[in-house]
């Protein structure tokens, strides 16, 4: 290391030259150059291309400073798409790695590069994959579900996005700039602490999880309020949709756990800056807490992620059968059991830490009573198709997917919850293979099944079908290519996290599984063509307002809808308000406008959550003053906001009137593409 | 690839569930506890299976049945309730878990690793005359070291016991979090820094087994694996006299030498240890001078006199705090991966 | 439900929509409330950590030999008179009564920032001993869930001098009455958390 004097230390702290690992000569370093320039060029193309075409100004108004639900769930899934590209070369590089690295060869990734890869391809998926699609799509659908123009606290959830933005941001850098965590993807002590993990990578991690993390709370807070105030006239609680239920029921979870997760990362983080002593293996710390901890919020934080998704199945799945959804009040009641019941289960992450057999058996039983609920609700799908008209377009193609996927998942992980069984498959890649099959089977393709279904509303026209199926194809076998082997290792007593092999003969299942993860990638390219080409027909795919002859209020305004959401807050009678409307001789009034209380776009949240990620920064590479003054910088701008008093406008009634009678907006009025 | 390999690939998954059972070691464990482990596995998935299959063909009848282009199928548009079948979508379940329920809740009371070995197997009494065998298990960055309190030896990635004697581990760590497990023998169990677990088994056929940490510990995790042998009684007799004989000593500086992060180590016989030596790593005052956590813990309790912090003097801290435990400075993986072979 | 489907027959088109606009409500006093009660969530963490950390002394001090009672009492009687001050300005604030508002208002600041003087007085006379966050898990949740506290009290201080600010300027707008309404919340709130680290910390603690 070069002599680094006093000036420097103050002024870039840890940051140094050494801290640019693309920079190094070895292969690990040469992956990373690659990397980087990839990632450069691209970013300057767009950057470029965005100044070329001087869209800067139109980002800034129309997008980042917009507080408008559906623009920012836009947002949400763009990011989430991003993230899921960069989430995914991280599970072909782990994949290839472990199919080549078996006796005298070692593969190409080292392990400090290997445990990073897994850490980061762990904590991405769900918090910035997982979380940022169910975000961004509870984002742009309840509000319009329960027919109201907003959310309780828009800017608010303006600056969400933003926190987890950065909190990305934040991830992803540690690509280029040092390094990321080698601690798996929930930071277990002793190695997350200072002790054994000195360098910046855990750093990253707290700081970009506990960004993303606030926005997340944010957004819990901001949602619950929404669906519990802003209903629209007539829906009661057990008249709201049951997207919007699920949305109310991990809003909740959210509210309970993310705190915790937050508490959690602060208590390792005093460890690591201040010394103290939480988890230390020296006087005192106790590893055990941090365990429990993080799996209060962790065991929740999965059923935060499915349930949203269950909320998608069941508003696909009556569309596309032509029938109510069977059972709605049991499954009301099963979301709300799950949501209690997953606070209750988090030890069985942990049957093997010595708990006994009265707590561990406990916990066993209490794992096992939420199979009860979520099994009720696979009937109760099933039972909608049941007697219905089931007409398999891509939507239903991915929900059918799910219920064939996840019951599997559902049934390894009943013998995962059998205490007994659970200290033989542990760690192991069948428990892998199971949070994957559950993961993917329900999560993934629930996200998939969403956006093919809503795509029409955001955009106005539809996806392309083709390229829709064979995604779903590509995921689907791609999936059980990629995962039964790993279930097969798991029983053979391989575990998990092995960077390399002695046993020739486990060789060709790891191959196999490679060969499933490149048929997920062939998947994912389908994925990005549909949106391509769906984007290039866009006139020959052009929908009306109810392309699929749904039964919510989404699809009673225009696709994409106006910025108020409706031009009269709709009052309801039923649930299916939408269906109900339309058998009752609903007609669209096209006069008598109100002009409509808005908010008004702020570029607050931008610079809040910038500082933030500034302070943040400052406080992974000890940049002290940098941390310092951004922290005093948020807090600045935090007051200084409170003085805007100009956060609302109206939309004048004439504009409303020209908006609803406009031609283009309203073409293909009611026309199904469902002929 | 060519295509003979590539059908031998895809047939694979068959021909291992039918014939080549062996290498699926969990279905077919050779230890007692990890048997009954494994019997409760498969009768579990056996009654899970009673619902599950059903629902899976319901699922693929049913959209195929009732697919839009079938006009004959019965068509009820409004359709959406029925006591019968929601009590029947509750109680399914119910049923299936309360039956799972029972045996996972009796299973984890009978193979609680806590909980001493009556029998060897299902079909055979222990030997009165064995008593159980001791090893204390210290996971290390990166290896495994066992000490054998009868028999005066310790040994470093190899363990060894005779069959149908039961085995008693008391399990620490010198640093990290792992877990000890031989997947053969028994389920596993976190070792911890400063803690101990416990295990009891025992193992039932002579053999050569897979035994690993089955917990992420940092960069030489992969490679912390040992071989466990199942020993008939004379055969575990030779095997002690071979580590007595080439064993060396394990004094408080090998041990230091040995905590060192090392990757990969091979195997390694003592015959002799300083006395105490695991209660002194569990208890983390190894290092002469050092304050053992049980001392600490019995004046926390105020169950002992020697008062270790006043104002303006801290025993543990002066003495623990000044002289760490070696830990790691830099990256030490690729430097590794050279000391591995 | 089919039953009422069928039976409905929508009298007038109107029905199916509000023709004029419903008048607006504000969530902001329910969305701080979840808020602190999500707030709660993050203290019961630190109480969790304080519960099963509280008797790792690690051969260092207990409670006992570094904690100060007569201290305590000094700052538990501040925080819970600030409260009832508060209450004062509330009731002020409800006869629209400004001056005496602010009045009160800067006697409950001033009562909450000598708290957190004692409190960090405290803290650096601890660590002088050697008996700071860093000597043993005790220690390090002591000092981490009094002073998320004692931080808690620090925003809520710097809350109430923006709000002072905002309300000399604004006056009680229907704004500035809506965060003071959310700001006496967390201020009573803050007390309830004090209740809880002053019983469970302070005097089991000592007890112990």
């Amino acid at each position: 290391m070069p002599h680094r004097s006093e000036i420097w230390n103050i002024l870039f702290g840890r940051l140094s030259l050494d801290s640019l690992p693309f920079l190094k000569t070895d292969l690990e370093g040469r992956i990373v150059l690659v990397t980087f320039i990839a990632v450069s060029i691209g970013a300057l193309v767009i950057l470029g291309l965005i100044t070329k075409y001087k869209k800067w100004g139109y980002l800034w108004k129309e997008w980042f400073t917009s507080v408008d639900h559906k623009k920012l769930g836009i947002m949400y899934m763009i990011l989430a798409t991003v993230m899921l590209l960069r989430g995914f070369s991280d599970a072909i590089m782990m994949r290839s790695q472990q199919a080549i690295s078996f006796g005298a060869n070692h593969g190409y990734l080292p392990p400090a590069h290997y445990d990073q890869i897994f850490t980061a391809h762990g904590s991405i998926m769900i918090f910035f994959v997982g979380m940022a699609y169910i975000v961004g799509l509870m984002n742009f659908i309840m509000p319009l579900q329960i027919g109201s123009r907003d959310v309780a606290f828009p800017w608010l959830n303006n600056l969400s996005f933003w926190f987890t933005f950065w909190g990305a941001v934040m991830f992803m850098i540690s690509l280029f700039l040092g390094d990321f965590s080698t601690a798996g993807w929930l930071g277990y002590p002793p190695i997350s602490e200072l002790a054994h993990s000195p360098g910046v990578g855990v750093d990253y991690y707290v700081w970009g999880l506990q960004l993303s993390g606030v926005g997340t709370l944010l957004t819990g807070i901001n949602f619950l309020v929404t669906v519990v105030k802003m209903r629209a006239p007539g829906m009661t609680l057990m008249k709201m949709p049951m997207f919007s239920w699920t949305t109310l029921v991990t809003s909740g979870l959210i509210i309970v756990t993310f705190p915790v997760l937050t508490a959690t990362l602060f208590l390792l983080s005093v460890d690591r800056y201040l010394g103290t002593h939480f988890f230390t293996s020296a006087l005192g710390g106790d590893l055990m807490l941090y365990i429990n901890l993080i799996w209060v919020w962790g065991h929740p934080e999965v059923y935060i992620l499915i349930m949203p998704l269950f909320g998608v199945f069941s508003e696909i799945v009556p569309v596309f059968s032509r029938k109510p959804l069977f059972g709605y009040s049991s499954m009301v009641y099963a979301s709300v059991a799950i949501m209690v019941l997953s606070y209750l289960v988090w030890l069985h992450h942990f049957f093997t830490m010595g708990s006994g057999s009265a707590v561990n058996s406990f916990f066993s039983l209490t794992t096992m009573i939420i199979s009860i609920p979520t099994g009720a609700k696979i009937f109760n799908w099933l039972f909608t198709m049941y007697k219905g008209r089931v007409k398999v377009t891509v939507p239903m193609l991915w929900t059918m997917g799910f219920l064939f996927t996840f019951t599997i998942g559902g049934m390894t992980g009943v013998m995962l919850s059998v205490a007994p069984a659970d200290f033989l498959l542990h760690n192991s890649l069948f428990l892998i293979a199971h949070f994957h099959n559950v993961i993917i089977g329900g999560v993934v393709f629930g996200i998939f099944a969403a956006i093919n279904f809503w795509f029409p509303k955001a955009f106005g026209y539809k996806l392309d079908e083709f390229w829709g199926k064979l995604s779903f194809w590509g995921w689907q076998i791609g999936f059980w290519v990629a995962f039964g082997p790993l279930y097969v290792l798991g029983l053979m007593g391989v575990t998990r996290r092995m960077s390399h092999f002695d046993d020739p003969s486990l060789q060709k299942w790891f191959i196999t599984a490679a060969v499933g993860a490149a048929i997920i990638a062939f998947g994912i390219f389908a994925f990005v063509v549909q949106l391509v080409i769906s984007f290039i027909r866009r006139k020959e795919y052009a929908v009306g307002n109810d392309p699929w002859d749904a039964r919510t209020l989404e699809w009673s305004t225009s696709s994409p809808p106006p910025a108020y959401n409706f031009a009269f807050i709709p009052r309801v009678h039923e649930r299916d308000a939408w269906w109900h409307m339309k058998k009752n001789g609903y007609k669209r009034p096209q006069e008598g406008f109100n002009p409509i209380h808005m908010p008004r776009n702020t570029g607050f949240g931008v610079i809040i959550a910038t500082l933030s990620f500034l302070c943040c920064f400052g406080l992974v590479w000890y940049i002290w003053w940098l941390a310092a003054v951004c922290f005093v910088g948020m807090i600045a701008s935090v007051i200084f906001h409170t003085f805007n008093y100009h956060r609302d406008e109206h939309i004048a009634a004439e504009d409303v009137h020209k908006s609803e009678n406009d031609p283009d907006h309203w073409a293909l009025e009611n026309q199904s593409v469902l002929a | 690839m060519s295509a003979k390999r590539l059908i031998g690939l895809l047939l694979a998954p068959a021909v291992l569930l039918l014939g080549g059972c062996q290498k699926l070691v969990l279905l077919h464990p050779q230890g007692f506890v990890a048997k009954q482990q494994s019997d409760i596995m498969i009768t579990s998935t056996i009654i899970i299976a009673i619902i599950i299959v059903p629902v899976l063909i319901a699922i693929a009848v049913v959209a195929w049945k009732y697919r839009a282009s079938n006009k004959k199928a019965k068509y009820t548009p409004e359709w959406d309730h029925s006591s019968q079948l929601e009590l029947l979508v509750w109680a399914g379940p119910l049923l299936i878990i309360i039956a799972v329920g029972a045996i996972s809740w009796i299973g984890t009371h009978k193979t609680d690793p806590y909980a001493k070995i009556d029998r060897a197997d299902a079909g055979t009494a222990i030997n009165a005359a064995d008593k159980p065998l001791e090893v204390d298990v210290v996971s290390m960055r990166w290896k495994w070291l066992f000490f054998y309190p009868q028999y005066g030896i310790a040994t470093v990635n190899e363990l060894a016991a005779p069959v149908n004697r039961p085995i008693n581990f008391k399990i620490t760590s010198s640093d990290m979090m792992d877990a000890f497990f031989v997947p053969t023998l028994a389920g596993m169990i976190y070792t911890m820094p400063g803690m101990q677990t416990q295990l009891h088994a025992v193992i039932n056929k002579p053999g050569k087994y897979k035994g690993m940490s089955a917990n992420f510990s940092g960069a030489g995790f992969t490679h912390m694996q040992f071989w466990f042998y199942g020993k008939t009684k004379q055969g575990f007799e030779q095997w002690v006299a071979k580590v007595r004989a080439k064993g060396t000593d394990l004094s408080t500086s090998a041990y230091l030498q040995l905590h060192k992060p090392s990757i990969a180590v091979p195997v390694t016989y003592y015959t002799k240890f300083s006395p105490g030596l695991y209660s002194r790593i569990l208890n983390r005052c190894v290092i002469p001078g050092q304050v053992c956590l049980s001392q600490q813990m019995a004046y926390d309790r105020r169950t002992d006199e020697g008062k270790l912090w006043q104002k303006g003097k801290d025993k543990v801290k002066a003495m623990n705090m000044s002289m760490p435990m070696p830990a790691v400075t830099s990256k030490p993986a690729s430097a590794s991966t050279a000391a591995a072979h | 439900m089919n039953t009422t489907v069928a039976d409905f027959t929508p009298s007038k088109p109107t029905d199916f929509y509000c023709a004029q606009e419903p008048a607006a409500h504000s969530g902001t006093l329910v969305g701080f409330w979840i808020y602190l009660m999500s707030d709660c969530f993050v203290f019961a963490s630190l109480f969790v950590a304080y519960a099963v950390l509280g008797t790792h002394y690690a051969g260092g001090p207990t409670g006992a030999e570094v904690l100060d009672l007569p201290g305590l009492a000094l700052n538990t009687a501040l925080l819970l008179v600030s409260s009832v001050v508060f209450g004062f300005a509330m009731l002020e604030m409800q006869r629209k009564n400004q001056k005496a508002m602010i009045g009160w208002l800067i006697i409950a600041g001033i009562l909450a920032a000598v708290f957190v003087g004692l409190e960090i007085r405290e803290f650096l006379g601890m660590i002088a001993e050697g008996a700071g966050p860093d000597r043993s898990a005790f220690l390090s949740s002591f000092f981490t869930l009094v002073g998320t506290h004692g931080l808690h009290v620090t925003v809520g201080c710097l809350w109430l001098i923006v709000l002072i600010v905002q309300v000399a300027r604004f006056g009680l707008t229907e704004a500035n009455v809506r965060r003071l309404k959310c700001l006496s919340m967390f201020w009573h709130f803050l007390d309830l958390i004090w209740v809880g680290v002053f019983s469970y910390v302070y005097l089991v603690g000592v007890l112990r």
